[in-house]
C-alpha cells in the first residue's frame, strides 16, 4: 500500500471507513513519522502509548457501527490547548511540568469525535512570536528547509511544520496576530482562524483574550472545513463565545462564486511589496475572476496603524493574563526563596519566563500603569474601533478579502536582523493582525512556490460569522492553484 | 515619551520581573525603540471615537451563583510546587 500518512484527513477517514487500513495501522505509521521526524522537534510531547489505545478503541467502533465523525484520526495538538492528564507546557519553563486536571473545550469536542492525540505541538513561548524560535525547547525546522534550517513560523509553527511533514493528519492552532496563518503559509499548509467566538477559549493557555482564536491547520481546505465542524460551538464556560449554529463547512465547498466580489485593499500594496509576492496575489485575483467573481479595489485607510495597535493591546492583555504564574499554585517555582513573598514571585517568573514574554508583560504593565493608560492603551482601543470600522466599511462592497498572508517566504533561524530589532519580526505580521483586531475569519492557503522554491501563502477574510464564503472561494483558489504539497 | 532607567526599574518590579542592572541601559533603548514606533498612533485623531473592548457586541450572560466545578482538591493540588495539609504552601512570610 502506498503511504497511508500522505492521504489528507478526509481520504484518511474514508480509508478507515471502507475498511482499506485500520485506525491502530494509520497511527502507528504517523508514530513511525514522528520517530523519524524528532529532527523537527514538532513535538514537545508524544503520546505514542496513549494514541495506540485510543486507536484501538476507534477500531471497535468502526467495527460495531459507532463510528463518529472523526472517529481514529490522527491529529497533533498545539502545547496551548489543555490536555487532560497529558503535560501542556505552553513551550514555557514556567510551566514545562504542568499537568492539567481538565480537557480544553476544543480538544474536547475533537475526542468526543474520535479523534486520536498523537501529542503536543511546539509554538513560541505563550504563543508570543512568529518564528517559533521563542520556544524554551528550541526551535521547529520547517520542513520546506534545504541547505539553511528555516523557522516554519509561528507561533502554531509545530502545528504547521507537523502536518507539511506529515507527523499527523491534521493539527490545532491559536491565532492571536497571524499565529495560525503565517505558519500555514511558511508551511505550505492550509489553516484558518475562525471569528472570534466561535471556538471557545476554554482551557486555552491565555495570551491575549480579546484577540486569541483556535482552529485548525491541515493539508487543504476541505480537512479544515471538517475539522472546524467540530472545534466550533458554543461553550458556557467561556463568556466571548457566540451562542450560533454552526453550519456545516464542508457544505460550501461545491458552491458558485459567480457574482461574489472580492476586494484587494489597495494599502496592502505598499511601495517596495515583494515583486513575486504581488505576482501571485494578481494570479490569484485572475483565477478568482475566471470563476466569475467580481474583483475590486477596496480601502482599509487605517491598516498602516494595525501593528502598533496591535503591540500595545496584546501585550497589555499578555501582561494580565500571565499576572496569574507566581510560582505558588502551580508552575515553576525558583530554589531560592528570598527574604518576601514578592522574592519568590520575582525569582520565579524572571527564571521561568523567556525573554520575548517578558520584554511584552513589561510592555504591556507600562502602557497599562498609571499615567500612560490614556496615551497607549486607550488610544490603541480607539484605533482598533477605527481599523473594525474599516472593515465594515469595506464588507458594504465586497463579500470577501483577498490579500497574500505574508510580506515574505520562511526565513533562517536565528536570523540576525530579525533578532536585533523585535520590530522587525513583529512586521512580518503586517497582513494578518488586523484580522485579529476587527474579529473576523481568516483563511490561510498556498498558492505557489517562490522562485526561492518556498510555499507562499494567500489570505482570504470573511465577514464576521461567514467562515463558509472564506471555505467557497478557498475551495475554488485551492483547484486552480494546484499546489504541490510536501 | 522617553522612558529612563528609572521607569525600567519601576516598571518590572510591577511586573515582577528582575532587570539585571547591566541589562537596563539595553532594555531602556529598546523599550523606547519600541513606544517610539507605537507613538506613529498619535498621527491619528481619536478624540470623539468610542474604545472598541470587544469585537462582538453582546451582553455577557448571567449564570446562577453555583458551583460548577468543585471538590478537585486533590488533583489541584497535584500541580502545586509545594502542598501541605491541603494547602498550597508558601515560604514563611509573616514574622
Amino acid at each position: 500500500m502506498s503511504d497511508i500518512t500522505k492521504l489528507t484527513a478526509f481520504d484518511a477517514l474514508e480509508g478507515l471507513k471502507k475498511k482499506e487500513f485500520t485506525a491502530v495501522e494509520l497511527t502507528e505509521a504517523y508514530v513511525r513519522n514522528m520517530e523519524n521526524g524528532r529532527h523537527y522537534n514538532a513535538y514537545i510531547t508524544e503520546c505514542a502509548d496513549k494514541a495506540i489505545n485510543q486507536a484501538k478503541e476507534a477500531d471497535k467502533r468502526y467495527a460495531d457501527g459507532t463510528a463518529r465523525a472523526l472517529e481514529g484520526l490522527p491529529l497533533g495538538i498545539k502545547d496551548l490547548f489543555c490536555t487532560k492528564d497529558i503535560r501542556t507546557t505552553a513551550a514555557s519553563h514556567i510551566l514545562d511540568n504542568f499537568i492539567p486536571p481538565y480537557e480544553s473545550t476544543v480538544t474536547q469536542h475533537l475526542l468526543n469525535d474520535g479523534a486520536v492525540f498523537l501529542g503536543k505541538l511546539n509554538l513560541d513561548e505563550f504563543a508570543m512570536g512568529g518564528s517559533n524560535e521563542t520556544s524554551y525547547f528550541g526551535p521547529v525546522i520547517n520542513p520546506w528547509s534545504k541547505d539553511k534550517d528555516l523557522v516554519p513560523g509561528g507561533s502554531s509553527g509545530g502545528s504547521a511544520a507537523a502536518v507539511a511533514a506529515h507527523l499527523c493528519a491534521a493539527s490545532t492552532g491559536t491565532d492571536t496576530g497571524g499565529s495560525i496563518r503565517e505558519p500555514a503559509a511558511f508551511c505550505g499548509v492550509t489553516g484558518i482562524k475562525p471569528t472570534y467566538g466561535r471556538c471557545s477559549r476554554y482551557g486555552i493557555v491565555a495570551f491575549a483574550s480579546s484577540l486569541d482564536q483556535a482552529g485548525p491547520i491541515a493539508q487543504d481546505v476541505r480537512d479544515c472545513a471538517m475539522l472546524l465542524n467540530s472545534m466550533a460551538g458554543f461553550d458556557d464556560k467561556d463568556s466571548t463565545s457566540c451562542n450560533l449554529t454552526v453550519p456545516d463547512y464542508t457544505s460550501f465547498l461545491n458552491g458558485d462564486i459567480k457574482g461574489l466580489v472580492v476586494g484587494l485593499p489597495k494599502e496592502y500594496r505598499p511601495e517596495g511589496l515583494n515583486a513575486e509576492v504581488a505576482a501571485y496575489w494578481d494570479k490569484a485575483a485572475e483565477m478568482l475572476k475566471a470563476r466569475g467573481a467580481i474583483v475590486k479595489e477596496i480601502s482599509l485607510p487605517h491598516t498602516k496603524y494595525a501593528l502598533a495597535t496591535y503591540y500595545v493591546l496584546a501585550p497589555a492583555e499578555a501582561s494580565s493574563n500571565l499576572a496569574r504564574y507566581d510560582g505558588i499554585r502551580y508552575g515553576y517555582r525558583a530554589e531560592a526563596q528570598g527574604e518576601h513573598l514578592d522574592e519568590l514571585y520575582i525569582r520565579s517568573r524572571t527564571e521561568g519566563f523567556g525573554k520575548e514574554v517578558k520584554r511584552r508583560i513589561m510592555i504591556g504593565t507600562y502602557v497599562l500603569s498609571a499615567g500612560y493608560y490614556d496615551a497607549y492603551y486607550l488610544k490603541a482601543q480607539k484605533m482598533r474601533r477605527l481599523i473594525y470600522n474599516d472593515f465594515m466599511e469595506a464588507f458594504k462592497q465586497c463579500d470577501i478579502i483577498l490579500t497574500p498572508t505574508s510580506p515574505i517566504t520562511a526565513f533562517p533561524i536565528g536570523d540576525e536582523s530579525m533578532l536585533q530589532n523585535p520590530i522587525n519580526m513583529y512586521l512580518n505580521d503586517v497582513f494578518t493582525v488586523s484580522v485579529n483586531l476587527a474579529g473576523l475569519p481568516a483563511m490561510s492557503l498556498p498558492i505557489g512556490l517562490a522562485q526561492n522554491g518556498l510555499p507562499l501563502g494567500m489570505q482570504l477574510i470573511g465577514k464576521p460569522f461567514d467562515e463558509g464564503t472564506v471555505f467557497n472561494i478557498a475551495a475554488k483558489l485551492e483547484a486552480d492553484a494546484k499546489f504541490e504539497r510536501k | 515619551m522617553a522612558i529612563d532607567n528609572e521607569t525600567v526599574k519601576r516598571v518590572a518590579f510591577l511586573s515582577r520581573l528582575r532587570v539585571e542592572n547591566d541589562k537596563i541601559e539595553a532594555t531602556k533603548e529598546e523599550f523606547n525603540k519600541i513606544l517610539t514606533w507605537i507613538e506613529e498612533l498619535n498621527e491619528i485623531n481619536t478624540d470623539n471615537v468610542e474604545p472598541l473592548i470587544a469585537v462582538n457586541d453582546m451582553p455577557l450572560r448571567m449564570r446562577k451563583d453555583e458551583v460548577t466545578a468543585g471538590h478537585c482538591r486533590e488533583d489541584i493540588l497535584k500541580n502545586a510546587p509545594a502542598a501541605e495539609y491541603d494547602y498550597f504552601a508558601v515560604p514563611k512570610v509573616v514574622e
